[in-house]
């Protein structure tokens, strides 16, 4: 097999909290690290980890913060934790929506408008309706997250809805368009959309066939190509074991880098197959607000068929 | 010493003529302009013929370097499809409107440039200091952020554009970083003006070279110019109705979804 392609850390731009580990209320038949209620291979982060992360955050010069799992407001300690963050710099939560409270959005809304940066709502919602979203989510999912969404619009939130591609590739403008409609009855009216690719790894690969042995990202194709587009060039995820390369392979050994940042901050071998969707769509998992890099897209050709489809970031 | 700093022209090339006119009756003495002289409006040509004749200290942006060198896309840095169709509306506009002498002119613009006036220094670029096409969002850029942005340029003052909004802040390491805002159209604000920076340096700064802002002031001035005139020639030109309509309401009606949550819960769309 070719030499496979190696990534520097340029910088620490992003850096990510797995503060619910792989703990979730849902059991998504997509997800790449099998979050469910009873995975707890990855455990929840406390608030003194996330303090002593951001305080040596600082030293590095990171732009902003994401918080992920499973679902994050499962952790006790979340509202805290992004309270924290907000004094440090702007920061993400990706949430399910279907578990949010009102005394919640309540404090972290003061906490953004008390210092100037954002705090931005990522919500999963899969399909534009139940029959799409709930198949891949579970029974009434659809309905919960969009009580959600009506909580963070009442709050004054405007969330960031992503949606993971499950429907043909063509078909994305309709998706997008039932979407804008359905939101809007929801008083959602200035949704903000960002589809996904599917990632063939964790409970998605069970589902599928997964990536083949030649899905991979050689040195080769690294040659010309901005590195900028994969977060592990630029970002760098806390866990409860540890520091990863990245929020997506958890479940590879060789994606975590060490147990403080400082030792996280070494080069990385994209040895896997979810490395391919990651060079082909570019920082899937960042904010278009945080994205910068030459326009990819309609510019690469698919090294590998992954099904997945034309670029959308 | 007084220097000014504009920001996106947009082909907006009446506000430019206001912007120069205003400044000089502030009586600044040299005027700088970060790039992305293109795009969105009308006759990309003119601002190009201003800024010569106006002896205008000019930085390239991402679009003057598409321009100048006849790229597929104006490397804008969006993500959403529509923003992309309505920046590729422009951008194919824009490029079959600059004639070969400025694209030129365009494409041998230097990407950054560092100044000292009166023991300060300054870094001039488009984006960020590493990144011509990198959003610095007030709401979305860490002071640690932009420490580590400003630190290897070794300037007290970083001046930016490409968002189309006007910031500024200092950090805790008193390093300032200076959105200088955007004359190509308004600030998402509802008002019809447009935005370029004054930068006052005192005659001898307090601070050590390079390092903190002391004796640098800074004023961000908007400009009032002919916009029903701009937004006529644009329909004119066949340009999109979306576009004349955020130069007559002051309210974007595309670009908003790079926007970070709090920029964009300001504007109307």
């Amino acid at each position: 097999m070719a030499e496979a392609g190696r990534v520097e850390l340029s910088g620490l731009d992003e850096l990510w909290f797995q503060v619910a580990g792989t703990l979730c209320n849902l059991t998504c038949t997509h997800c790449f690290i099998s979050c469910s209620p009873h995975n707890d291979s990855f455990g929840f982060l406390s608030l003194e980890s996330v303090e002593e992360a951001l305080t040596e955050s600082v030293a590095r010069g990171v732009r902003e913060y994401y918080f992920t799992g499973g679902e994050p407001f499962l952790n006790p300690e979340l509202v805290p934790m992004l309270e924290l963050a907000l004094g440090y710099g702007p920061a993400t939560v990706l949430t399910n929506a279907t578990v949010l409270k009102d005394e919640w959005l309540e404090r972290l809304r003061a906490a953004e408008e008390r210092g100037p940066y954002s705090l931005e709502f990522r919500v999963s919602i899969d399909g534009p309706d139940a029959a799409t979203n709930d198949p891949i989510r579970g029974t009434g999912t659809f309905d919960r997250a969009m009580r959600g969404v009506e909580l963070l619009v009442g709050h004054g939130v405007l969330p960031i809805i992503t949606m993971t591609r499950t429907w043909p590739d063509g078909e994305d403008q309709r998706v997008l368009g039932r979407f804008r409609e359905v939101l809007a009855t929801h008083g959602c009216d200035r949704p903000r959309l960002k589809v996904l690719p599917r990632l063939l790894i964790g409970a998605e690969a069970e589902r599928t066939c997964g990536y083949g042995e030649t899905d991979r990202v050689s040195a080769q194709m690294m040659h010309g190509y901005d590195s900028d587009q994969l977060i592990c060039s630029h970002s760098r995820t806390v866990t409860d074991r540890g520091v990863f390369v990245c929020p997506i392979l958890l479940d590879e050994p060789s994606a975590r880098l060490g147990a403080t940042l400082e030792e996280a901050d070494r080069s990385f071998v994209l040895q896997h197959g979810a490395c391919v969707t990651c060079y082909q769509y570019g920082a899937i998992c960042t904010n278009p607000s945080g994205q910068a890099f030459e326009q990819m897209v309609g510019r690469i050709e698919g090294p590998v068929g992954d099904g997945a489809g034309e670029g959308v970031r | 010493m007084r220097l000014a700093f504009f920001g996106g022209l947009y082909s907006n090339y009446l506000a430019l003529e206001a912007a120069i006119s205003d400044a000089r009756r502030r009586d600044v003495q040299e005027l700088y302009c970060l790039g992305d002289m293109g795009a969105f409006g009308p006759y990309p040509d003119r601002v190009v013929s201003m800024l010569r004749e106006a002896e205008v200290f000019c930085i390239q942006g991402n679009y003057d370097d598409s321009i100048g060198n006849e790229l597929p896309d104006c490397q804008c840095g969006y993500t959403d499809p529509r923003d992309n169709l309505f920046a590729q509306i422009s951008y194919d506009y824009t490029l079959s409107n600059t004639n070969r002498e400025n694209r030129r002119w365009l494409q041998q613009l230097p990407v950054s440039s560092d100044i000292e006036r009166n023991g300060v220094r300054m870094h001039l670029c488009h984006g960020s200091p590493r990144r011509t096409n990198e959003f610095l969002w007030e709401s979305t850029t860490s002071d640690a952020f932009l420490d580590r942005l400003i630190e290897p340029s070794g300037a007290g003052l970083v001046l930016g554009t490409h968002t189309g909004l006007h910031w500024t802040r200092t950090t805790r390491s008193d390093r300032r970083f200076v959105n200088v805002g955007v004359l190509g159209r308004p600030a998402n604000d509802g008002a019809t003006h447009v935005w370029y920076t004054l930068v006052d340096v005192a005659e001898r700064s307090a601070g050590p070279v390079g390092q903190g802002e002391s004796g640098v002031r800074v004023e961000f001035v908007p400009v009032e110019y002919d916009f029903r005139r701009l937004s006529g020639e644009m329909r004119g030109e066949g340009l999109p109705e979306e576009f004349a309509e955020t130069i007559e309401t002051g309210w974007w009606t595309t670009c908003l979804e790079v926007l970070p949550s709090r920029e964009r819960r300001r504007g109307r769309c």
